[in-house]
This record gives structure tokens, sequence and C-alpha cells, in this order.
């Protein structure tokens, strides 16, 4: 840990998520390759996604999660709940290769990807809609969009159009700042960027965070649609009873450990969960 | 006649230097403004930066003069050097990045010591400046002097006043808007200039959606270069170029970009027109132009002038002070400083 002379240089700005411009963080994978690079769904038995294991923490700090396990399946819907300061973002970092992995390994359909930049795994079929600042404000809709679609060289025009087919209001709104957009319209821009890569895996940290009951409800659902196009979805979510019941696998995380794993609708008859996670 | 005398008299004072030294602070704080934006510190150097493409611009001059160029026909000569000062300016902003800034931006270093490390550059660059070209007055325009002179002005409409439009006033207005529409058709359209925008509004997630920051911060100094450059060079042809000048326009350059809002390019074009009217309105002795306006008895007995010419840094300074009291986004809601 060499770098460490240098800490009183820093701020705490950056602190956030500035693992991402990591040294070497500029290699990408060129357009050419990042076909060959992106994931071919694993053997049998092996998850589309999986952080197996991970413990791990931010810069050198202590450990935030310990032997955490993660993990989607092609197509299907992962949810992760738990109490504020469970590490549920920081568990969605660590997938993203966002802090250290200190321990533990996340593989991508069967290869192991622990070491790879965050930017190699959006080319490698990953993206990630973070729980705040997942907008470029002053930027239209539609260049949110497009600037979802940087790595690719190719035509973003029918992958647009899809995504305004999914949110029907963003076609509307697509020459308006994304920052005067109400909170779930905001939402719907954030996810719409990540899809503009065409991912394979989609990984939403609090996407109905600060929208009403009525909008969170939609979103729901258009995220069901995502997942029918066979796109695996790996999500936290705050309001537990509804993230559970569209759910195909969950993960309650309590103090950066698994709690509760199981299907959704076995957590949700869980009594146990039940009393401690979803208020009865 | 005489309202006209008046405003003949202010557009030859006041608006049309105004508008020329406004334009050229535009260039300028728009290059502070962009570097600011992509990374994310005040570039002391700037002032210097602008004198480095300068000097090299007139050394090619020079040599194009010797070689017996006298002016692209009513254009001054210094025009067609233009191109390999930015190219030199451009290669030494770009050296000083990877000597320097690099560095600091692998230890993400906060801003505060970026400033600092920006001062060194300064002194390195102003140091150059003053080895190769010495610390005197260059003079290097050519080619025809006026678009429209006093005296024409006067044949022409029988007023009383006169009115000079200079060739590098009218270039530098034409310069500008020329080199402002481009970069706003780069910002705004090409797939480039958006990823910039990008990386300026969100860092984060400019890096997630797999936008190179190198790349970024690399055009981000090309197109400073070609910025920088070209506001020296216009301010050159029209006043002279001093490297102690180049220096000292940092001030209003930096109260043109804050009271702009630094990271906004609307704002630094906005900001170096405030900031230029002011000065030169302040700084202006009225007294001609009022003496026009009211009936002989009236004329006043003072010149009118608000501040001596020597104090025009202190409106500068003045304007800077109040807006980062009142206003630190700037009109149009750049980043807090
Ligand atoms: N950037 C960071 N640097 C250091 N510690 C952090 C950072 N972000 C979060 N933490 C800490 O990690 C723990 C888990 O936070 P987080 O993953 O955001 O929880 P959750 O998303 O489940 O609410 C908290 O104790 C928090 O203080
Ligand atoms: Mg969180």
């Amino acid at each position: 840990m060499g770098e460490d002379r240098y800490e009183a240089l820093r701020d705490d700005r950056g602190n956030k998520d500035r693992s991402i411009a990591r040294p070497g963080g500029g290699t990408l994978a060129s357009a050419g390759t990042e076909t060959e690079a992106r994931a071919v769904p694993g053997h049998a038995g092996e998850p589309m996604l999986i952080g197996d294991a991970m413990t791990g923490g931010y810069g050198r700090g202590a450990d935030i999660l310990t032997e955490c396990t993660i993990a989607v399946d092609r197509g299907k819907i992962s949810v992760i709940v738990g109490p504020n300061g469970a590490g549920k973002s920081t568990a969605m970092k660590a997938v993203f290769g966002m802090l250290d992995v200190r321990a533990g390994q996340v593989r991508l359909g069967g290869r192991d990807i622990t070491r790879l930049t965050p930017q190699a795994r959006v080319a490698a079929g990953m993206a990630f809609v973070p729980q705040t600042s997942n907008i470029f404000t002053s930027m239209t809709v539609e260049e949110n969009l497009e600037m979802g679609a940087f790595l690719r060289r190719d035509d973003i025009g029918e992958t647009m159009e899809q995504v305004y087919d999914l949110f029907p209001i963003l076609r509307e709104k697509r020459r308006q700042a994304a920052g005067e957009l109400s909170g779930g319209q905001r939402q719907q821009v954030a996810v719409g960027r990540a899809l503009m890569t065409r991912p394979t895996v989609l990984m939403l940290d609090e996407p109905t965070a600060g929208v009403s009951p009525i909008v969170m409800d939609e979103l729901f659902d258009r995220i069901i649609e995502v997942a029918r196009t066979g796109i695996s979805i790996l999500m936290v979510e705050q309001n537990a009873r509804q993230a559970l019941e569209i759910a195909d696998t969950g993960y309650v995380l309590v103090q950066g450990r698994n709690a509760y794993t199981g299907t959704g609708a076995e957590l949700l008859a869980d009594p146990e969960v039940r009393r401690s996670f979803l208020g009865g | 006649m005489d309202l006209l005398n008046a405003f003949v008299a202010f557009a030859n004072f006041v608006l049309i230097p105004a508008t020329a030294y406004g334009a050229q602070l535009a260039l300028g704080a728009l290059g502070v403004t962009l570097i600011y934006g992509i990374l994310r510190f005040s570039n002391i150097a700037h002032g210097d930066t602008m004198a480095f493409g300068t000097m090299v611009t007139i050394l090619v001059t020079w040599g194009l003069q010797g070689m017996g160029m006298d002016g692209i026909g009513p254009l001054p000569t210094a025009l067609l050097a233009l191109p390999v000062g930015i190219a030199a300016c451009a290669l030494w902003l770009l050296a000083t990045d990877r000597v320097v800034y690099r560095f600091y931006r692998a230890q993400k270093a906060a801003p505060v010591i970026l400033v600092i490390v920006s001062m060194g550059v300064m002194f390195v660059t102003n140091g150059v400046v003053r080895f190769v070209i010495g610390t005197d007055d260059q003079r290097f325009s050519d080619g025809e002097r006026f678009i429209i002179s006093a005296r024409t002005f006067r044949e022409m409409t029988g007023l009383e006043e006169g009115l000079a439009f200079r060739t590098s006033q009218g270039l530098t207005i034409v310069v500008a808007a020329v080199a402002v529409a481009l970069l706003f058709w780069f910002l705004n359209r090409t797939r480039t200039g958006k990823s910039m925008r990008a990386f300026s509004d969100n860092e984060d997630l400019a890096l997630l959606s797999g936008i190179n920051p190198e790349r970024v911060v690399m055009v981000a100094w090309l197109i400073t270069a070609a910025l920088a450059t070209t506001a020296g060079v216009l301010y050159g042809l029209d006043k002279s170029f001093m490297p102690f000048t180049y220096f000292q326009l940092l001030l209003p350059i930096f109260a043109a970009a804050v009271v702009g809002g630094l990271g906004s390019p609307l704002g630094a074009i906005a900001g170096g027109f405030v900031i230029a009217f002011s000065e030169v309105t302040v700084t202006y002795a009225f007294r001609k132009v009022v003496s026009y306006l009211g009936p002989e008895e009236w004329s006043p007995d003072g010149l009118l002038q608000l501040l001596s010419t020597d104090y025009k840094f202190a409106v500068s300074f003045a304007i800077l002070v109040i807006v980062l009291i009142y206003r630190p986004t700037g009109l149009f809601r750049g980043k807090a400083v």
C-alpha cells in the first residue's frame, strides 16, 4: 500500500466511487473484441453472475462485506433487501468492481472477472444503475441514452427505440434536460441509459427510491418486462415486500453477511424474515 | 445631431473596444472553464499559456515577415502563423499534463492542491516565455490598420465626432464568433464533445458508461490550447504583446469565468462581456458623451471618469468578490467554487 504517502493530497471528494478511475481503468476492450468478451450463459448450475463469498471494504478501511454471496440466473430477478447500512450498495459495487474484493470471487457466465475494471465489465455485458447521481442532469434524455451506448460503434437507433417503447414518457421528453424530470422519470432515464449497452446483466441499486407507490408498481412492471427479454436483473430494494414478490431469488443482508437466502416466495413466507424485515 | 455625435463617441470609445476586449476575455475564460469542468481545478497557468501560444505565433509571424510577407491582403500575417502557435501550445500543455498533472490525478489530489500545482506550471511557463522572447513589448501586427478610420468616418457622415473601427477589432469579433460556434458545435453535436459534457456533469457515471477519462482530459487540453492561443494572439494584435500583461489578464479572465459560472461555456462568454463592459465603462471619461447631450452651459467640469485606467483591475476584482459572496455559482449556475 505504497500510495499511503499521498494521502495528504486528497480530500474526501471521490472517495465515493472513484475506485473506478483506478490506474488501467482506461483500458477497454475495443468494439471488436467486445462481443467475444461478452459472457455466454454458463454451464449447468452456474449462475449468470455471482459474487461468491465476497469479503471487502472501501480503500484500506475495515471489511464491510463478510463472505457475502449474491447471484442471479439468466433472465431471472434477484433482489437484495436488508436494513439501512447493511452493505447492500457495497455488495453491488463489489460485484461491479468498484471496490477491492479481498477474498472471494466474481464470475460472469463462469468466467472469473474479479480483477476486471468496471469499464471492462461494461464491455463484458454488465450494466449498473447506482443508487445516487445515476443520470447526467445537464444533458437531455436522448444524450443520456447516447452516453449509455458510448462503447458501441454500431447503430444505436434500434436500442433507443426499444428503451422509448419501454418508457414512452422518455420519448416525449427526449429533448428535455434529464435534471428537470420528476423522480420517477429520472429513474427511467437511469435504467434506460444502462440498457443502451444491451447488457446481459442489469444491476439496479434502489431503482424505486423516492418515487410514489403508483410509479413504483409501474417501474417494477417494466423491470419484469426487461427480465422477460432474457436480461438478468440484480437489484437492491427498500420496498422489500413488493420486491420479493417479483423476485426469483431473494437475499437478506445484515451487517455485510447473508442472513437469509431463498426464493422470493420462501422469504415472504418465512416467519423470521417477516418479523424482522417485513414488519410482521 | 448631438445625440448622434454622443452615440458615435460612445461607440468609438466604449462599445467597440469593449466588444473586442470582451470577445478576447470570453475566449480566455472558455479555456479556464473547460479545464475547470473536466479537470476540476482553476488553472492559474492560463494567462501564461496564452502568452506561450502567442509567443510561438509571433516568432513564426516574424519569420514570415522576414521572408517578405506583409499581411494577407488587409489581414495580419499572424493569422497564418496562428495554427503553428496552437500546435506548439497544445504540445506544451500535453507535456505539462504528462509530466505534472497526471501524477496528481493518479493520486486523486484535491482541487486546491492542483491549483497550487498549476501555479508552479505558471512560473515555469512564464520563465520559458520571458527567456525566449524577452520581457519587452512586442508588436507583430501588419496588414491594413483600419476597417474604418476616424477621418473616413467623418468625411462619410459629416459628423463632428469620428468613429474608428480597427482591423484587429473586427478580426477579434469575427474570429471569436467562429471559434465559439465551432466549440458549441463540438460540445453539443459530436460524440467526443458529448462525452466531455457527460464527464464534466457526472464523472463516476461517465466512467460507468465506458468513457475514457484520459482521452477526455487530452481533448480538453487540446481545445484549451486552441482557445488560449487564439485569445492571446487577438489580444496581442489589438493591443500589444508583453508577457507580464498576459499574466495580469488572468484576473479579468477568472472574473469572467466565475461571473458566468465556472464550468459553463455559455457563462464564460457572458462573463467575458460583463467584465469587459464594466471595466471599459467605469474607466472611460464620459465628459465628451455628456457634453454632446446637454446644452453648452451644462458641460461638466470634470472628466466624469469613475476610476482611472490604472485601476482597471480593481473592477474585475470587485466584481469577482461580489459574485463569490452573493452568487458563487455565477450567472449560469456553474459549479460553486
Ligand atoms: N464510500 C464509502 N467509504 C467508506 N465507507 C462506506 C462508503 N459507502 C458506504 N460505506 C459504509 O459501508 C456500510 C454499508 O453501506 P451501504 O452499502 O451503503 O449500505 P446499504 O446500501 O445497505 O444501506 C455503512 O457502514 C457505510 O457507512
Ligand atoms: Mg444503499
